[in-house]
């Protein structure tokens, strides 16, 4: 229904005084689609989003929006809409007013910008709070009213900042929902700043993982859990074991891992020099128990942990120079041997399990 | 360490050797409070207002329910000349301290970025309050007199031949002394409210495309406004009591309601000041109410 604009950075930073926050960075996000920037908080993530949205400066790079460079422009005239982390609504004005106000702003008369606000409400399902104040309103709702103000202004893309951070966990999911069902109904460019790794998960076609000011990867969600590009990406995605270390010879393709207290382990499809650092990923569910490995595919650690999660069993095992190696087992595998903590087990995983990782830049 | 504590185990608690009953201890807790008003403000305004029904001659006052201290005081056309020129005191300073404390507090707020900045900034507003009321109004004498410095400056530049009179002893240098005088208690209410403001809401109004105008008067004098209330409690309630200022800067030529009354208790007529000082009570309270009613101050408390 609307047209939707692709939005493209081209070497774009963020240096305040000394400091570096979004090093150059460059990154297209495809017309429709959800993009979610993803990483811990001081990554640069808000600043790159506010940066596309114009309300913060851009130190050098360009920022496209639907091949019009909207670099110097002011954040109205981008054509694009922002949903303010704590939503920002006014607290002096009611829902209709609050809606209405880029409307108020552009000089529209008072009956066609009620009207439209209040058209805007209904498709947010609002209209029974018309004449309230933000304040008397729940924190879904808030966001209702928040995105309804936004979208108003008719965007190409909606810039959305922590946007479900404030909502308790039910309501996060529920809205979660609504997010993406919104998005593809409106069919608009979405970027969703997040550092819950679930939400960026279960709402992106595009995951854009941060961290330090870099990019560490953009890819759809299946390729960053199941490819992930570097060590950060794959501790911060979950759910994946990282072993570090050297590579040490190679034979037949098969690099030989050598980790700092001595332990080696096998890498197949490794193209590197000796001695050069080496991480690997092993996803935690593909870890198998009590088998014996093949040769540089697995270790004997100790238990030093079980936690119980219904349906899976996280066992937490440490040995082979590897302080914290993660095996989640179906309960099913678990419980028909079960172990105890403190107990010599065995670990090991089949090589095409073995993810090798590049390094941050 | 973690200490942990079964409930119900453990030394017993020392009892309380004086036990009040439940519903007097409320009542206690409101005792001080209550002591200090009754003693400081109730008592006084009964007492003010028993004797404005008093009847005096030039020597003494004589207990009596007599009314004439009202009748004269509202009969009388100087009564009403005189809060007129109170009002229109009053109006003027609140109207030229609203317009300077909003944009001092405006400065302070959005255009000093570091905190510690902002409360240097604001202790320098505060810092002529470290001197007396008295002395603050007087050093304005040799700056505006005949023969004060800018008459002296005016003359030798040649600007004009002979001094400017209506510099000093004159409604404008009331006016000057009381905004010089009250603009801070128009600062520091706005100041508070303006800082509250969350910054993401001036962003979320330049997103939807409002200009630095557009901001300012859609959102940041909406949200002032309950600060710029409580500024204009303090600023007009001052200046409809202020009778130094008012002797002092007009030299004489000009009155106040409360210079007035000072005239009449010097004169020993307390009961017709105390008439005024009910008459007086009664307008400036209806006024705060009438500021309550527009804006709602309830928040800032």
């Amino acid at each position: 229904m609307t047209k939707a604009a692709e939005i493209e950075i081209a070497s774009v930073s963020k240096v305040y005084g000394s400091t570096t926050a979004v090093h150059p960075i460059s990154l297209k996000i495809p017309a429709g689609s959800y993009c979610c920037l993803l990483g811990p908080s001081g990554c640069g993530k808000t600043s790159t989003l506010r940066m596309i949205a114009g309300h913060e400066s851009v130190s050098s790079g360009d920022v496209l929006l639907g091949n019009k460079n909207v670099t110097d422009l002011a954040p109205a005239e981008r054509g694009t809409a922002m949903m303010f982390q704590s939503y920002a609504l006014f607290p002096h004005l009611d829902l209709i007013d609050n809606v209405a106000f880029s409307l108020k702003m552009k000089g529209i008369d008072k009956e066609t910008r009620r009207a439209k606000a209040m058209d805007m409400l209904k498709l947010m399902q609002l209209e029974p709070y018309a004449t309230r104040r933000p304040a008397q309103l729940s924190g879904g709702q808030q966001q209702r009213v928040a995105l309804a103000r936004a979208l108003i202004t008719d965007p190409e893309a909606l810039l959305l900042d922590e946007p479900l951070s404030a909502l308790d966990p039910f309501l996060k999911i529920r809205m979660r929902a609504e997010l993406k069902k919104l998005q593809t109904s409106l069919g608009i460019t979405f970027v969703h700043v997040t550092h819950s790794q679930e939400e960026a998960m279960a709402l992106a076609d595009i995951i854009v993982v941060m961290n330090d000011g870099r990019i560490e990867q953009a890819a759809p969600p299946r390729t960053v859990f199941e490819r992930p590009a570097t060590a950060f990406v794959a501790r911060f995605m979950g759910d994946h074991n990282v072993i570090s270390g050297r590579a040490g010879e190679s034979q037949a393709g098969i690099v030989t891992l050598a980790v700092p207290s001595g332990s080696e382990f096998k890498v197949p499809d490794a193209d590197l020099a000796q001695g050069e650092p080496l991480d690997v990923a092993i996803r935690t569910d593909r870890v198998e128990v009590g088998l014996q490995p093949i040769d540089g595919f697995g270790f004997t650690g100790t238990l030093s942990n079980i936690e119980y999660r219904g349906a899976s069993v996280k066992l937490s095992v440490a040995g082979a120079g590897i302080e914290d190696f993660t095996a989640i087992l179906s309960d099913k595998v678990f419980f028909a041997q079960p172990v105890k903590v403190g107990e010599a087990i065995q670990l090991s995983w089949s090589p095409e399990d073995v993810i090798v990782l590049g390094r941050a830049h | 360490m973690t200490t942990v504590r079964f409930l119900g185990i453990g030394e017993p608690k020392p009892k309380r050797s004086i036990r009040l009953p439940l519903w007097l201890v409320s009542y206690v807790q409101a005792m001080p409070l209550t002591l200090v008003l009754g003693a400081f403000l109730l008592l006084p305004l009964i007492m003010i207002i028993t004797v404005s029904f008093w009847d005096y001659d030039f020597a003494q006052m004589y207990p009596d329910f007599v009314t004439f201290n009202y009748t004269e005081t509202l009969g009388s056309w100087v009564t009403w000349k005189i809060y007129y020129n109170t009002l229109r005191y009053a109006f003027l300073v609140w109207a030229i301290t609203l317009f300077i404390g909003f944009w001092v507090a405006y400065f302070l707020a959005f255009h000093i970025r570091t905190s510690a900045m902002q409360m240097v900034l604001f202790l320098v507003c505060t810092v002529p309050f470290l001197t007396s009321n008295i002395i603050r109004m007087i050093s304005w004498i040799p700056v505006l007199g005949r023969n004060g410095l800018i008459n002296t400056a005016l003359i030798n530049s040649g600007a004009v031949s002979e001094p400017v009179e209506w510099l000093l002893y004159s409604d404008f240098a009331v006016v000057l002394a009381m905004v010089h005088l009250y603009t801070l208690f128009m600062v520091t209410p706005i100041f508070n409210t303006l800082m509250r403001i969350d910054k993401s809401l001036v962003e979320a109004a330049r997103d939807a495309g409002a200009s630095s105008w557009q901001v300012l008067t859609n959102v940041i004098l909406p949200l002032a406004k309950p600060g710029m209330a409580i500024g204009t409690i303090f600023v007009v309630t001052l200046v409809m009591a202020d009778f130094s200022t008012v002797q002092v800067m007009s030299g004489g030529q000009s009155a106040s309601v409360a210079l007035m009354m000072k005239n009449q208790m010097s004169l020993l007529q307390y009961p017709a000041a105390a008439a005024n000082a009910v008459v007086l009570l009664v307008l400036v309270l209806l006024m705060v109410a009438g500021i309550l009613r527009i804006v709602d101050i309830r928040k800032e408390l």
